[in-house]
């Protein structure tokens, strides 16, 4: 009760000179300042520039009266509360409630009762005070708000800059995400093969605000990075829930579906963690479903997770919708939810020559009404399309091809119980597609790598002769010695020293492999041109490397005995012919 | 199990399925899968549906599977391959000694 009984600052306005005399003594000896005026215009000329927290105001006064120049007042306060109390002799009670009625807030009765007085004073400086604190943390709430909605926009672009080499805008592709959907938690990535085809990521992170944000930016860049260097969808899913696991805290894990599409295949491979079912519409009618056989990413550890995809035979034509469980939790305005029967009735009901997705986002809209601009739900279709349509898409990755790293030279040697624990070509492959225009070559790249250190390491470094594979159980031997000699290996080294430079229309790759050993008769074999040399049976199960290194890259040439080879591989920019890819 | 079996419902034929990384790390498994010294084994069906990746030594390995099953008179069907690992096979010229689906 302390904070009541400090001074406050009051104004009084009285037009009898003796009943504001009376006020004003009684006031200074409650130990408050007090400034007084004799009629409503004055008082409002004093408020001016005297921050009263207090009026009092006589109602009947000449010149103004206390009703009018409360609403002065008032006016003048402006969001600042500030307690205006009548001071009247009026003792029926409409005459005290028009008082109040005027926007005063309270009122006091003469003759004056200083206990009263008190009370009423005390209790509104506690009003006043909790309306100011009150003022002070709604601007704290709405400048704080300000700020967050301003971090989220700078968040979205920093978010669509990572997300933003996706083919999401490929002819074959249509999606509906909602306007701020990061912040829901929802993700849709896709991203062209290099080999062609291309992933879709559609998915929800448990969780709204930034920690599902945060979430979706490392699976923003795993699925991009991974996706374009030619890995596969099981690959891609693998790192993507490994990371998960790692970052998020228990509790928070991505409902997702990976979707693989190879149309030269004419292929689908899709794996569903926990979004509700997708629907494969076949173009002459039928409907498959894809149904969720896994756990959300970021659940299962790695050797427990599961990152199979089901397998569908597709046509051109075909087309797949996948959504998130904002479809599912759609509300209308009686909290009802669109759930899964709507859902199918939807799609049974659909017109054969409407879009899926456009029968389904009507029925949505429709069902929730129009005031649906706050959705949470991400919807995408992909449409199966003949292979030479969709080279276009991917044809243009290399556009960049000259921006990247162009000019370079890198040596990495691997030595000793290194040899035996590490392999080098994960770092190498991603060396070289650093390169734009190398990455739709990123298989081609990885099977060299892959081949010369194989030679290297078995032939050179363990010493290891080919002619041990001529037999079913001269293979096993091969391998047991390998897997023996790999674990005493000192002294060795692999070397490999990768250069590239720009040639007119694309670009060079020159990989050299030196090793520790003592080099291997590579000269014989080189033999094997055709599949199987039906003259010897010798080393016919081997030396099948040294073909492929030789037809995939531009030439191969052994030297220093066999311990030295060098690879040129030439890439050229892709022309505008469909098909390219086919060598 | 990197690498799983099948039998068909009349016993005839073995689909022997390679997931992941078709390399000398599944020589062993790979063997073991097909070498059941089983006559009612006709066909052999190698699905890489799950197959990443394959080398030069599976390149091998198939064709000890190949002569295992009777050389030239073996009947044996490469299935589901991705388009890397076709392009490998293809560049073998192994359509000439394996049927490819």
């Amino acid at each position: 009760m302390t904070g009541e009984n400090h001074a406050l600052r009051i104004l009084i306005a009285d037009d009898s000179d003796s009943d504001r005399l009376i006020l004003k003594t009684l006031m200074k000896r409650l130990g408050h300042q007090v400034r007084a005026a004799a009629n409503g215009s004055e008082a409002v000329a004093i408020f001016a520039d005297y921050q009263a927290d207090i009026v009092l105001l006589d109602v009947l006064m000449p010149i103004m009266d206390g009703i009018t120049a409360a609403r002065k007042i008032k006016d003048m306060a402006g969001e600042e509360w500030v307690p205006v109390i009548f001071l009247t002799s009026l003792t029926d009670s409409s005459a005290l409630a028009r008082c109040l009625d005027a926007g005063g807030d309270d009122f006091l009765t003469k003759p004056y009762n200083k206990v009263i007085i008190q009370a009423k004073l005390g209790a509104f400086n506690r009003m006043r005070q909790m309306h100011q604190t009150l003022s002070q943390q709604r601007d704290l709430i709405s400048e704080r708000n300000r700020q967050l909605l301003e971090e989220q926009q700078l968040a979205k672009r920093v978010f669509d800059n990572i997300a933003h080499t996706g083919c999401l805008d490929a002819d074959n592709i249509r999606s509906h995400v909602s306007p701020l959907s990061i912040f829901n938690g929802d993700i849709l990535f896709a991203c062209p093969r290099p080999a062609g085809g291309m992933h879709v990521l559609i998915g929800d992170f448990t969780g709204h605000g930034l920690p599902a944000a945060i979430g979706a930016l490392p699976i923003a860049e795993i699925f991009y990075g991974m996706t374009s260097m030619g890995f596969s969808g099981s690959d891609v899913l693998r790192e993507i829930n490994d990371k998960s696991g790692r970052i998020l805290p228990t509790g928070m894990f991505c409902c997702a579906a990976m979707i693989q599409a190879d149309f030269q295949l004419n292929q689908l491979r899709i794996w569903n963690g926990g979004l509700p079912d997708g629907v494969l519409f076949r173009k002459g009618g039928g409907r498959d479903l894809v149904i969720s056989r896994h756990l959300p990413l970021g659940v299962l550890n790695a050797s427990r997770f599961d990152a199979a995809m089901d397998v569908f035979h597709t046509s051109a034509g075909d087309t797949l919708l996948m959504m998130t469980d904002g479809v599912l939790e759609a509300e209308n305005e009686e909290a009802e939810r669109f759930g899964e029967d709507r859902l199918k009735h939807a799609l049974d009901v659909a017109p054969d020559a409407e879009a899926p997705i456009d029968t389904l986002l009507g029925a949505i809209r429709s069902f929730t009404g129009e005031q649906s601009g706050q959705d949470d739900l991400t919807l995408v279709s992909l449409e199966m399309v003949v292979a030479s349509q969709f080279h276009e898409a991917a044809e243009r990755l290399p556009q960049s091809a000259l921006k990247g790293p162009a000019q370079w030279y890198c040596v990495y040697e691997v030595r000793d119980d290194t040899l035996a624990q590490f392999s080098p070509l994960p770092l190498l492959l991603h060396i070289c597609m650093e390169v734009p225009g190398l990455r739709r070559k990123s298989a081609d790249i990885y099977t060299l790598l892959s081949e010369l250190y194989t030679n290297a390491l078995e032939h050179g470094v363990l010493d290891l002769s080919s002619d041990l594979k001529t037999s079913p159980d001269g293979f096993s031997y091969y391998y047991s010695e390998r897997e023996r000699r790999l674990e005493n290996v000192t002294g060795h080294f692999i070397r490999f020293a990768l250069t590239h430079s720009t040639t007119l229309n694309g670009g060079q790759l020159t990989i050299t492999c030196e090793d520790s050993g003592r080099g291997f008769d590579h000269g014989r074999q080189f033999a094997p041109e055709s599949p199987v040399d039906s003259d010897s049976s010798e080393a016919k199960y081997s030396g099948r490397g040294l073909l492929l290194m030789q037809k995939l890259g531009h030439s191969l040439c052994y030297s220093e005995y066999g311990s030295r080879a060098e690879i040129v591989y030439d890439w050229a920019l892709a022309t505008k012919q469909p098909g390219v890819g086919h060598e | 199990m990197p690498i799983q079996t099948h039998r068909s419902d009349d016993r005839h034929t073995l689909t022997i399925r390679i997931e992941g990384r078709f390399d000398f790390s599944t020589h062993q498994a790979f063997r073991n899968a097909y070498e059941q010294k089983d006559p009612e084994v006709k066909e052999f069906i190698v699905d890489l549906s799950r197959t990443t990746y394959l080398d030069s030594s599976a390149l091998g390995m198939l064709l000890l599977l190949r002569d295992y099953a009777g050389g030239d008179g073996a009947r044996i069907e490469l299935r589901n391959c991705n388009n890397d690992v076709r392009r490998i096979l293809t560049i073998s010229n192994f359509e000439q000694l394996f049927s490819i689906q």
